[in-house]
């Protein structure tokens, strides 16, 4: 494999990668106090047992239903007005920090100049900051400043979703194929203009599906903002637990499945509409 | 001179030196054919004169403008008065032809009026009439990535008809369809040069079209010009030191009288 001249360049740090991941992972594996051995003993089986047998069967009363219905629908609410507050600063913010709109780009092969650079740089610094503090800890924040309620769902979501939607989108820019946007550039036309005419037709379904993802991921961080006291299904789940009533509990991770589903029929159905 | 080129030249972000030393003078209104070997800089030579690529030395002058010497913003202005063809037309497979012909103008429009294009086109009878000088308005609703290679080349000829620029540059703009179509193709654009005073210079792989017709042919081999003289000194000696160690295009064909029948494919 390694006589000089059948030798690829590419084989030894090929390995070298391997072995540097193998050795970060064992300590992880270490650090994280993962034991799977644990999963199999026998009284943590059946304490586990016990946990789900109270989940069945589901609760369905008019009363319960009723309750269920407008938490759902709060859950949803807060993930969308979430959602497009997010899009109001992720839209701007990643057409900023993308190098798909580099001017200088176009005539340098696609290497923007060094101001250009240095520019996108306090862009992506803020995006990294909205996105490393979790949603919960946002969430913690706004609980005090608006007080219990959706309202600080929404806020949380819509300022750690910011971060995360510019950054992809951002790089979903600049994944796709530069010469269009070049091109029109090149052909005189203004950044944006060449951005909608050159690479937004490439990237459109990509951005619709991880919009789409996002939004699941939103309504799932809602339920776990719920457990803070940001309403929504969350709050219901985290009262229904504290009462030991599995059922309820049960009922509303049904719930969850089904909106789960619904999201990726829907996101299933745009890429199918514009490929 | 609409375009002036004084010593430039072009080293790539690799080292390799794309052009060396060029000193090229173009006026109103001429025709002017790029020929030679693969790999001797045509495709970067039209580049410098679209001024999509500044020189790494030398000078550039583009209808009485120093482009690289102006703001970004003269410049775009600028460029909106230069249309490039290229060889593989750079257009969104998904976008529609009637989109990717009205983008010609997106340098003379406002921003608004361009996002306003996106819904719903602005100037169909524009698109259409651009197409149908190619024989392609059929497929003005077609989507870009439904049509051939060859389709699609003039689609991009197309888009800088309808932008009507005042200087006219094409990278092997007919590389991708048959003989007769690239020479109906190739005298659509010198006609076009003629009747609006268009400055028209291309870059082709064909030494016979380039002769057929273009009055003047520039030979460029490793970055340098060879020659630059009329179509009728360009003489078989010329021609066999430009593409030394290439095979040289089959002679016989050379200089066909073109035929009048127009494919519509």
């Amino acid at each position: 494999m390694l006589n000089t001249d059948s030798r690829d360049p590419a084989a030894w740090p090929r390995l070298l990668i391997t072995v540097v991941a193998v050795a970060l992972l064992w300590p992880g594996i270490q650090l994280s106090e993962l034991n799977p051995g644990v999963l199999f003993q026998a009284d943590s089986q059946s304490e586990m047992g016990r946990f789900v047998s109270a989940f069945w069967p589901p609760a369905h009363d008019q009363a319960f239903l009723q309750l269920l219905i407008k938490a759902t629908l709060q859950t949803l609410a807060i993930a969308t007005a979430g959602m497009a507050l997010a899009l109001l600063l992720a839209i701007p913010a990643s057409l900023l920090a993308s190098r798909a709109l580099s001017l200088s780009a176009a005539s340098r092969a696609g290497v923007p100049s060094l101001t250009g650079r240095l520019l996108r740089w306090p862009i992506r610094g803020v995006l990294i900051f909205l996105r490393s503090v979790p949603e919960i800890v946002w969430a913690l924040l706004f609980v005090r400043a608006v007080g219990l309620g959706p309202a600080a769902g929404v806020l949380a979501i819509a300022i750690t979703y910011s971060g995360m939607l510019g950054k992809v989108y951002a790089e979903i820019f600049e994944s796709t194929d530069q010469r269009p946007a070049h091109a029109l550039l090149q052909a005189g036309s203004g950044r944006l203009a060449a951005f909608a005419y050159g690479t937004l037709p490439n990237v459109a379904a990509e951005l619709l599906s991880y919009t789409v993802y996002r939004w699941e991921c939103a309504i799932r961080a809602s339920v776990v903002m719920g457990f803070v006291g940001a309403g929504g299904l969350g709050q219901q789940i985290d009262l229904s637990i504290r009462m030991f009533a599995g059922g309820e509990v049960a009922s509303m991770l049904l719930t969850f499945l089904l909106l789960v589903l619904c999201a990726d029929q829907l996101s299933r159905l745009l890429r199918w509409r514009l490929t | 001179m609409t375009l002036r080129l004084n010593q430039a030249s072009l080293r790539h972000a690799n080292h390799v030196d794309a052009l060396r030393g060029i000193d090229v003078q173009i006026g109103a209104g001429e025709q002017v054919a790029i020929i030679g070997p693969s790999g001797a800089g045509k495709s970067s030579l039209l580049n410098l004169l679209a001024t999509a690529l500044e020189p790494s030395s030398g000078e550039i002058e583009v209808l009485g403008e120093r482009a690289w010497h102006l703001s970004a913003r003269q410049r775009q202005r600028l460029r909106a008065r230069i249309g490039l063809v290229h060889q593989a037309p750079p257009i969104p497979p998904r976008q529609r032809v009637v989109t990717a012909v009205l983008a010609g103008k997106l340098g003379q429009w406002s921003l608004g009026k361009s996002l306003l294009n996106l819904l719903h086109p602005l100037d169909i009878a524009g698109a259409r009439a651009a197409l149908a000088r190619l024989d392609l308005d059929d497929k003005l609703f077609a989507h870009c990535q439904q049509l051939s290679g060859g389709q699609l080349q003039r689609v991009g000829i197309a888009r800088v008809l309808y932008q009507a620029p005042e200087i006219l540059l094409a990278d092997e703009p007919v590389s991708a369809m048959d003989p007769v179509l690239a020479g109906h193709t190739l005298s659509i654009l010198s006609r076009h040069a003629r009747e609006h005073n268009v400055t028209l210079v291309a870059s082709l792989h064909a030494v016979d079209l380039a002769l057929a017709h273009f009055p003047r042919i520039i030979g460029l081999r490793d970055g340098r010009i060879l020659f630059d003289c009329p179509s009728d000194q360009v003489s078989r000696e010329k021609l066999d030191a430009l593409y030394a160690n290439e095979q040289l295009q089959s002679p016989t064909l050379a200089v066909a009288p073109l035929t009048v029948q127009i494919p519509r494919c």
